[in-house]
């Protein structure tokens, strides 16, 4: 059982963000960038999935600041083998990603076939679409998104979808096809660092050059910003009995106790 | 801009979800300033009768098809790609659910345009779209001009009230045919949570925890001060995934909507996907530690004390007060 | 070989060994002898074959200290008499046989040489009687001991003697301590048998023997003989047997707790040995395995460690008592390295090894020196290394590798804390400096320790100080991250601390790096090599204590008024030795210092070490550490501050106040808080 994971670098937004001199992008001098949790997710899914079945992992991911961490750790995690696509800018709209991701899977010999494409379902910078869609569009295979739970069984793939309400939805998915993931079954394993150190030194990041691919056109950013805040909290200030004779009388006043 | 303003209305098993009413407040705005007709699309079968409950749009467009009765994205998607070629409308607002956001992206992929994603507020201006996305999980928000054919627009709970897009009009109901292949995808049922003692979303007052409450054996300090308030306990996502309350306790995206009277929030940070489940609440005070938690942001009113010494203190001032009345 | 009768008196004291015995129970009992010996070295090389399964481990050999120890911890047991009871029942009892055993050695030489190859014997005349004397008189104190020993263990029954995987047999301590008064009072009968029926004029010199003899002394002569010969019989299977079976046995201590205390650890106590982490009990090293044979099943270590006391499943006396076990009967299918079953899962639970604080109070009470927390550890590596850790350090060990700190906060924003002080602190990688001061993270990002963390600031900079900070190129020293057993990233943090080091400007050859934090202290202190350019490692107690002993740091005021006591840290003192530093600043500042019956080497950790703060309770909790150490202090009369010098003290005891309801009865104050004090301008 074989499975290409996609995954991608979002900013980091324990620090601080700021919008860069042309208004609409981020200032990336102080920029750092993170494993997007959802893919993240979609690599421990993807893991779980081997340690159950067998078969390999192939990571498959742009090139970035710090990207080779990610990869190490993926690699020692598991992940069997990991290409990384270089030659693009380090920022790009997901749909751009979407278009480079496509040419490479199906002109890079060795990709595929594979029995599942996972990926996480969405991501913070997701502004012009979202990753899997449309690449499941160009391949020809069905899709699933907000994926909780993954089964897999010959050709076919059972998968839990979450709605609202804590309602969830049972598919079958014939196999080859790509899933969106919202969450794996437990969350990501750990690896210790010594395990990341040995990764580095065995095994090696596998590289392909971008193809030029054009932008999709129809989404232009012309300004970006930090929110304003439409409002804030009333703070009560004081130790939590005083916090709580405050809260007491709110309530009162309010008709609720 | 050319063409009309399309909401894709959600239903699921037979009840309209809050957000198909806030985009059709949200429609009809746009499509004022297009001067195009409002139309709400609704997918399904056997549902007719739905459809007539959509009075705010100007027309409604109904497709019946066995296949759209359950919910299986590339159905959908494919039934809605029928109706734009033949209509051509210059948007679609999709609502960016758990259950209609792979219609949108699939339905964009299929078209081969963008989706335009995190919309919290849009306009027609200039013969284009102008919208306000929000990005990096609610730390920054674009401005956003939409000159794609048709726009598909993910838009999130919340852009308007729903009340503003309710309406006792009959709607005028067009029957459209798609014809829908077999689909790869196979629904096979829905999975409800255990049923619960509590329906969460029928109560006045909601205790609610988050990561802060810190271990399961605290809760009982929230459901305390629950009992003597006469309300109920709930909690966001990282609590329930831990297993200490149960799924239809759940407050946030993939759990309730909740608008209680008054909601407790403590030990909760605040992401956008909670916050998308219970921002509705009429009065919200918030408790945690750290003052930068975005939650004291849609708070009414917040404090930073140890919410492990602020419940018990709660408790017995209410107590007092219930007691001197 | 002659059979001397008892009517065989001599005319002066004479030590008439065999007397009584036919020559041919005499051949029994050398070829018994000899048979004992061999068994008993076949057991003591099995022993050895065991540690030899060991990985190997490189000993300093300073024969000097080694030879010291020996005499200071095995022979006057320096350790076991801290407790008065249990010290005088083990040197009664361990006196009491060795002084036995010196007596038949010593009749061995006057028998079997001095009178076998030179006719000639030396245990006569006054030297005999006296000989006689000092052995009943051990004799009667190894029996005093061992009813006392029964008495402790039976009636008394203090918990830290339970023993439920005793790595022998379960009984083995009845047995032992029957076996040796079995051997004691069959001597004591058969010398009264004796005594009785030769009836010497100097048999009162054997005044135990002696008393006992006038219960038979009116008794037949054939009736003494047969006495005599039965209980002589006795006297000697029993002997023979216990030296035979001693390694089978916990009597074997008395050779495995000698080598423990001569391999005792020379290196720095704060040192942690690396390793790859120990799946099975082979990857012990073959020291490491000496040591848990060691264990004489005192329970001392399981008595001081407060996740015990607290309730948690870790008991350090059953960890080490369960790998010795395994060492033990270990299998040939195994390689005699360990046993069919798992070290991890069958034998040890993780539980176990995730609520060690890494506190150090059980090595430290070990009267055989063992190592326990190196066994926890070494085992946590392993943990570690199958990723098999609970989300809360899961948590922790990710955001320490991502953003060099445990509270996941930006490594941009490590020095945010100085914005609100009135003067800007230097960089050193840019400034040359006297002083590097290592913060550490929570000192730097912890809202709650902050105040604190400025006030060190501001009292350095008026006692004019020449310091620095290394601002954003600080990172988590590690130390902590090692004890959770991730020694990867502990490398890895300790290697982009040498390299900011590597940037500072030091003034005049004076290197002084003062830390905040006795676990960042510890760690820098002894565990990076520093590659050749050592500092000086201090602790910010020893600044505050030269500053204020040489005036640099005036005291306006004496806190004459304040009645406290002083926790000390684990860090600081069972790992470092400091002890009197935060003492001597207390001192000048003229606070009147009480101390909590758990002072210095005993202090009660306040369980955040060890990672453990970064763990959630998963366990009923009977009482917190930090709520344990809490109560101690609030029970001092009129004591109202609880002084720390450390961080993570300062927030666990904060916390407990809280949690144990204490917050009006006293106040938690950093040695910072005192100094602050009495040092403030009128």
């Amino acid at each position: 059982m074989d499975i290409l994971v996609l995954m991608k670098v979002v900013p980091d937004v324990v620090e601080e963000l700021e919008v860069g001199p042309d208004g609409k992008s981020l200032d990336t001098s102080f920029l750092r960038t993170i494993l997007n949790e959802r893919d993240d997710h979609a690599l421990e899914q993807a893991l779980i999935l081997k340690d159950k079945h067998g078969g390999k992992v192939t990571l498959l991911t742009l090139d970035a600041p710090d990207i080779d961490d990610v990869l190490f750790t993926a690699l020692a995690k598991g992940a069997d083998r990991a290409v990384k696509i270089c030659g693009v800018e380090s920022v790009q709209s997901t749909q751009t990603v979407v278009r480079i991701f496509s040419e490479v899977i199906a002109k890079t010999p060795g990709l595929l076939p594979v029995d599942l494409l996972l990926t996480g379902v969405s991501a913070i910078d997701d502004l012009d679409g979202l990753m899997a869609a449309p690449i499941a569009q160009q391949l020809g295979w069905p899709y699933t998104g907000v994926v909780t739970q993954v089964t897999m069984a010959d050709k076919t793939a059972t998968v839990i979808k979450e709605f609202a309400g804590g309602v969830r939805g049972e598919y079958d998915v014939p196999m080859p096809a790509v899933l969106g993931i919202q969450a794996a079954e437990k969350p990501p394993r750990y690896v210790p660092v010594a395990k990341v150190r040995a990764a580095m030194k065995s095994v090696t990041i596998e590289t392909v050059d971008a193809p030029a691919v054009e932008a999709m056109a129809g989404v232009e950013v012309q300004q970006m910003a930090k929110p304003q805040v439409a409002g804030h909290a009333e703070m009560l200030e004081g130790l939590p009995e005083e916090v709580a004779g405050k809260i007491c009388e709110l309530l009162a006043k309010r008709g609720l106790i | 801009m050319a063409g009309n303003i399309w909401v894709l209305a959600e239903a699921s098993r037979g009840q309209f979800s809050e957000i198909t009413f806030e985009l059709l407040a949200l429609g009809r705005e746009v499509a004022g300033q297009a001067g195009a007709p409002l139309e709400a699309v609704l997918l399904g079968s056997n549902a007719r009768e739905l459809a007539q409950k959509l009075g705010a749009a100007d027309a409604v467009l109904y497709a019946d098809n066995a296949a759209l009765a359950d919910p299986v994205p590339e159905s959908a998607a494919a039934a809605l790609a029928q109706l734009i070629k033949e209509r051509q409308p210059a948007a679609v607002l999709v609502p960016l659910t758990n259950i209609s956001v792979d219609v949108g992206v699939v339905l964009a992929a299929q078209l081969g345009v963008p989706f335009l994603n995190y919309c919290k507020d849009l306009k027609a201006e200039g013969g284009n779209l102008a919208a306000t996305c929000v990005l990096y999980g609610g730390k920054m928000e674009a401005t956003v001009t939409v000159s794609a054919k048709p726009a598909i627009i993910g838009v999130l709970p919340g852009a308007r009230s729903a009340d503003a897009g309710r309406s006792d009009k009959v709607a005028a109901v067009t029957d459209v045919a798609v014809s829908l292949a077999e689909q790869k995808l196979r629904f096979k049922r829905y999975l409800d949570p255990a049923a619960g003692d509590v329906d969460i979303t029928k109560q006045n007052i909601l205790v609610s925890v988050g990561r802060g409450i810190q271990t399961k054996d605290n809760i009982e300090l929230a459901q305390e001060l629950a009992d003597v308030m006469g309300g109920a306990v709930s909690g966001s996502r990282p609590v329930i995934d831990q297993g200490w309350l149960p799924l239809t306790r759940q407050v946030g995206k993939s759990g309730m909507n909740v608008k209680p009277k008054l909601y407790l929030a403590l030990g909760i940070s605040g992401a956008p996907e909670h916050q998308e489940g219970m921002r509705g609440a009429q009065t919200i005070i918030a408790i945690n530690t750290d003052a930068k938690a975005p939650i004291f942001n849609i708070a009414h009113y917040g404090a930073t004390v140890d919410l492990l010494e602020l419940a018990p203190a709660l408790k017995e001032a209410v107590e007092k007060r219930k007691q001197g009345a | 070989m002659k059979h001397i009768a008892f009517q065989d008196i001599p005319v002066e004291p004479l030590r008439q060994t065999f007397v009584n015995i036919p020559p041919w129970a005499q051949i029994v009992t050398y070829v018994g002898g000899a048979a004992a010996m061999g068994v008993f070295c076949y057991g003591l090389w099995r022993h050895v074959q065991r540690w030899r399964t060991g990985k190997a481990e490189k000993v300093d050999w300073n024969w000097a200290e080694r030879v010291k120890a020996l005499l200071l911890y095995a022979v006057a047991q320096m350790r076991v008499v801290s407790d008065a009871y249990a010290g005088a029942m083990h040197l009664a009892i361990f006196w009491g046989m060795a002084f036995l055993a010196m007596a038949t050695g010593i009749a061995t030489v006057d028998w079997d040489v001095t009178y076998l190859l030179m006719d000639f014997q030396f245990l006569k005349g006054n030297f005999y009687l006296i000989y006689e004397a000092v052995a009943d008189l051990f004799g009667l104190a190894l029996i005093a001991g061992l009813v006392l020993a029964f008495y402790r263990r039976y009636v008394m029954k203090p918990k830290k003697l339970e023993t439920p995987y005793p790595p022998t047999f379960g009984f083995d301590s009845a047995y032992l301590l029957l076996i040796l008064l079995g051997v004691a009072v069959t001597g004591f009968v058969a010398e009264a048998a004796r005594l009785a029926a030769q009836k010497l004029p100097w048999s009162a010199w054997s005044f135990g023997g002696h008393a006992l003899a006038q219960a038979v002394w009116g008794m037949s002569q054939e009736g003494l003989v047969t006495l005599h010969q039965v209980f002589w019989t006795l006297h000697a299977v029993l002997a023979l047997a216990f030296i035979a079976l001693i390694p089978w046995s916990k009597a074997f201590h008395i050779f495995s707790s000698s080598a423990s205390i001569f391999l005792h650890k020379l290196t720095p106590a704060g040192a942690l040995a690396a390793s790859e982490g120990v799946a099975g009990v082979t990857d012990l090293t073959w020291r490491q395995l000496v040591q848990v044979d060691g264990c004489t099943w005192c329970g001392r270590c399981q008595e001081a460690c407060p996740a015990n006391l607290s309730g948690q499943a870790l008991s350090p006396k059953n960890i080490v008592l369960k790998l010795n076990g395994e060492m033990l009967h270990a299998t040939k299918a195994n390689g005699n390295g360990a046993t069919a079953r798992k070290l991890h899962g069958d034998v040890i639970a993780a539980s176990e090894l995730w609520a060690c604080t890494t506190c150090m109070v059980c090595e430290q009470v070990c009267p055989v020196f063992i190592e326990q927390p190196r066994a926890i550890i070494d085992l946590r590596r392993h943990l570690v290394g199958q990723g098999e850790v609970d989300k809360g350090p899961q948590d922790a060990l990710t955001k320490l590798q991502r953003y060099g700190n445990s509270l996941g906060q930006s490594d941009r924003a490590r020095a945010k804390w100085t914005q609100g002080l009135s003067f800007k602190i230097k960089d050193a990688r840019k400034e040359p400096v006297d002083y590097v001061w290592f913060a550490g993270d929570y000192a730097s990002y912890d809202a709650r320790v902050q105040n604190t963390t400025k006030l060190t600031a501001n009292i350095f900079q008026k006692a004019g100080l020449d310091f620095g900070l290394l601002y954003e190129a600080e990172r988590n020293s590690g130390n902590d991250a090692r004890r959770l057993g991730e020694e990867g990233l502990f490398e890895m943090l300790r290697d982009k601390n040498m390299q900011a080091f590597e940037k500072v400007q030091w003034k005049n050859g004076n290197r002084i790096v003062v830390t905040t934090d006795p676990h960042t202290f510890n760690t820098l202190k002894n565990e990076y090599p520093w590659n050749g350019n050592r500092p000086s490692v201090v602790h910010y107690s020893e600044v505050l204590e030269q500053l204020l002993g040489s005036g640099k740091l005036a005291v306006a005021r004496k806190l004459s008024g304040q009645r406290v006591t002083f926790h000390d840290p684990c860090y600081l003192g069972r790992y470092n030795n400091i002890y009197e530093a935060p003492r001597n600043v207390l001192k000048a500042l003229g606070v009147e210092l009480v101390e909590m019956p758990r002072t210095r080497e005993r202090s009660h950790c306040c369980g955040a070490g060890g990672g453990r703060i970064w763990m959630e309770d998963t366990e009923k909790i009977a009482e917190r550490p930090a709520e344990s150490r809490v109560r101690e202090a609030a029970a001092l009369p009129g004591v109202t501050t609880l002084v720390v010098a450390c961080p993570k003290d300062l927030v666990m005891f904060q916390d407990a106040l809280k949690t144990a309801g204490l917050e009006g009865k006293l106040v938690i104050k950093d040695v910072i808080d005192l100094v602050e004090e009495a040092t403030r301008p009128s």
